[in-house]
């Protein structure tokens, strides 16, 4: 019944490969595996190379990032994707961006009085 | 719902309308498009609730910068980077199962989903020698931590010994037997943490000589001389707790002005952990734990608060690993024929026992909650597999085809959600620099 219309669907989906049916070709999909191992040794190979406190942790997080962008691009298939999903996840990222940035800035704000108070109650 | 089912049942004899789609899809394709739309919405919940998390993260760091470079150092690199390979090799096999789903590739995309699963056992396998290991050097969370403070002193004084004793351990290995502490002689100015990593080599050749308690490494109850503590020396009060300037920043901004003038002294009612050990040797002269001597008063009162930031993020984040593998476990399910449909359940059950059996030795004890919970995964896991091959022909085929594989897809990006996390995750909390 519904079955015998498969071979159908299935040139049907050949023909708009680009529709979010897109089939990743395994070379490819091999080849992001390899590369996101790599960055994995980068990332640990570089803590031994000293750049600064910061320039340690930004570099780690570019790093990361390219990873993220990688992993989000061919293993979750954005690239062939809908732009709306691509959207909702660049989306929620910012606003995490937005909640942590806001968050820091008013720690920064509060951190001279917080130091005062932490070196009194060790010493009243 | 009801209405709906009977309408499909109705369509699925007379139209051409594939059984998976659902009443109010006009096409597979939309069907499709809406589900996966629907996952982007809640990933997007997921990495908000993370970033809560991961904000958390960012305030502390960015208050006590010099305590991630301190309490960071217990974590093991060497398992978290293997852990980070093991979950990105799943997260390509999961990937490539997708793959295999949409070409209709049937027993690829079991044995994908099998290696997958495999994948998710053996990174909570390393999450768990990671836990127990720091459970058993004194480095759990909460008031039992090594660097719990009550009142301005250490609340556990043995466990803080164990967590001295395990992070030698740790520089041993790492830098050689005799290279032990590669900072010892810095802590009063502003490098102090630049040695750490890149040359405690050199300091093995170099300053041999200023290094006599670095036998501490591999000695564990040696003679104390003056600048020596003897970790296994009993506890004594000593009513001198170091007191830096917490921020020279703050100071210097004259913020706490009175303390430019002191910035080191003694005060009364604390505790220190070595006998014989003044204000000076506390504040860094030789003491045996420079890394932990050299932070600021109020650094050393917050230091156990990364390790409760590391237990939360990883282990939320291990509770998303278990939730994908029984997700996988459930597409496995379905996407096989009858025989993988009969040993899903009882593999998992067995290997669940053996899951139990390794932590029992990872945590050196059976107590009986765990001898029982053992034997009734055995005994389960083989009784299913018995009942489930006797009744081998009332398992239906796999339920997914090159047209529905919708499940799988949206699995998939759960699981590579997961692994998106520990990429961020692996960096910020091992390779701290």
């Amino acid at each position: 019944m519904s079955h015998a219309a498969a071979p159908e669907t299935q040139d049907d989906h050949d023909d708009h490969g680009s529709h979010g049916h897109h089939v990743v070709p395994l070379s490819l999909l091999f080849g992001i595996f390899m590369v996101l191992m790599f960055l994995t040794v980068v990332t640990v190979a570089v803590t031994r190379l000293d750049f600064g406190y910061e320039m340690n942790l930004i570099v780690a997080m570019a790093i990361a990032l390219v990873k993220a962008v990688f992993v989000g691009l061919y293993f979750m298939h954005l690239r062939w994707d809908a732009p709306l999903n691509g959207f909702i996840l660049v989306v929620s990222l910012l606003f995490v961006t937005l909640f942590i940035t806001f968050s820091l800035i008013d720690t920064a704000q509060y951190a001279p009085a917080q130091e005062a108070a932490a070196i009194r109650t060790v010493a009243p | 719902m009801s209405d709906a089912h009977e309408h499909a049942a109705d369509h699925s004899g007379g139209h051409d309308h594939p059984p998976h789609l659902a009443h109010h899809f006009e096409t597979p394709e939309q069907q499709m498009e809406s589900g996966k739309l629907g996952m982007w919405v809640f990933l997007a919940t997921e990495i908000l609730m993370f970033g809560g998390l991961f904000c958390a993260y960012a305030v502390y760091r960015g208050n006590h910068p010099d305590v991630f470079l301190f309490a960071h150092q217990f974590l093991d690199t060497k398992w978290g980077a293997i852990n980070t390979a093991v979950l990105l090799a799943s997260s390509f096999t999961m990937a490539w199962g997708v793959r295999a789903a949409q070409l209709g590739q049937k027993r690829l995309l079991v044995t994908m989903l099998a290696l997958t699963l495999l994948g998710g056992l053996g990174f909570m396998t390393i999450k768990s020698v990671e836990y127990t290991g720091k459970h058993a050097h004194g480095l759990w969370v909460g008031p039992v931590n090594a660097f719990y403070q009550s009142g301005g002193v250490l609340a556990n004084a043995d466990n803080f010994k164990e967590a001295d004793k395990y992070l030698d351990k740790k520089k041993a290995e790492k830098y050689g037997k005799t290279g032990g502490h590669g900072d010892h002689d810095h802590g009063h100015g502003d490098g102090a943490h630049d040695a750490d990593h890149s040359e405690g080599e050199h300091h093995t050749e170099a300053h041999a000589d200023d290094h006599g308690e670095d036998a501490h490494a591999q000695a564990e109850a040696e003679p104390a001389d003056e600048a020596t503590p003897d970790p296994e020396a009993e506890i004594v009060l000593t009513n001198i707790v170091p007191t830096q300037i917490a921020r020279p920043a703050a100071s210097q901004g004259g913020v706490i002005s009175g303390l430019i003038q002191n910035p080191v002294r003694g005060v009364e009612g604390g505790r220190s952990l070595y006998t014989g050990v003044g204000a000076a040797q506390a504040t860094h002269q030789g003491s045996h734990y420079p890394d932990y001597d050299e932070l600021a008063a109020r650094d050393k009162l917050t230091t156990s608060t990364f390790f409760q930031i590391y237990y939360v993020m990883t282990g939320l984040h291990g509770i998303h690993v278990v939730i994908g593998m029984a997700l996988i476990g459930w597409i496995l399910w379905m996407s096989g024929g009858p025989w993988t449909k009969a040993l899903v359940g009882p593999v998992a059950s067995i290997a669940f026992a053996g899951f139990l059996v390794f932590v029992g030795f990872l945590t050196e004890g059976f107590p009986a909650w765990l001898v029982v919970s053992i034997g009734l995964s055995v005994v389960i896991g083989f009784a299913a597999g018995v009942l489930n091959v006797v009744k081998l022909g009332s398992f239906s085929a796999g339920a997914f085809s090159p047209e529905y594989y919708t499940p799988v897809d949206l699995v998939g990006l759960y699981w590579h959600l997961v692994d998106l996390i520990w990429i961020f995750l692996f960096p910020l909390l091992y390779l701290i620099h």
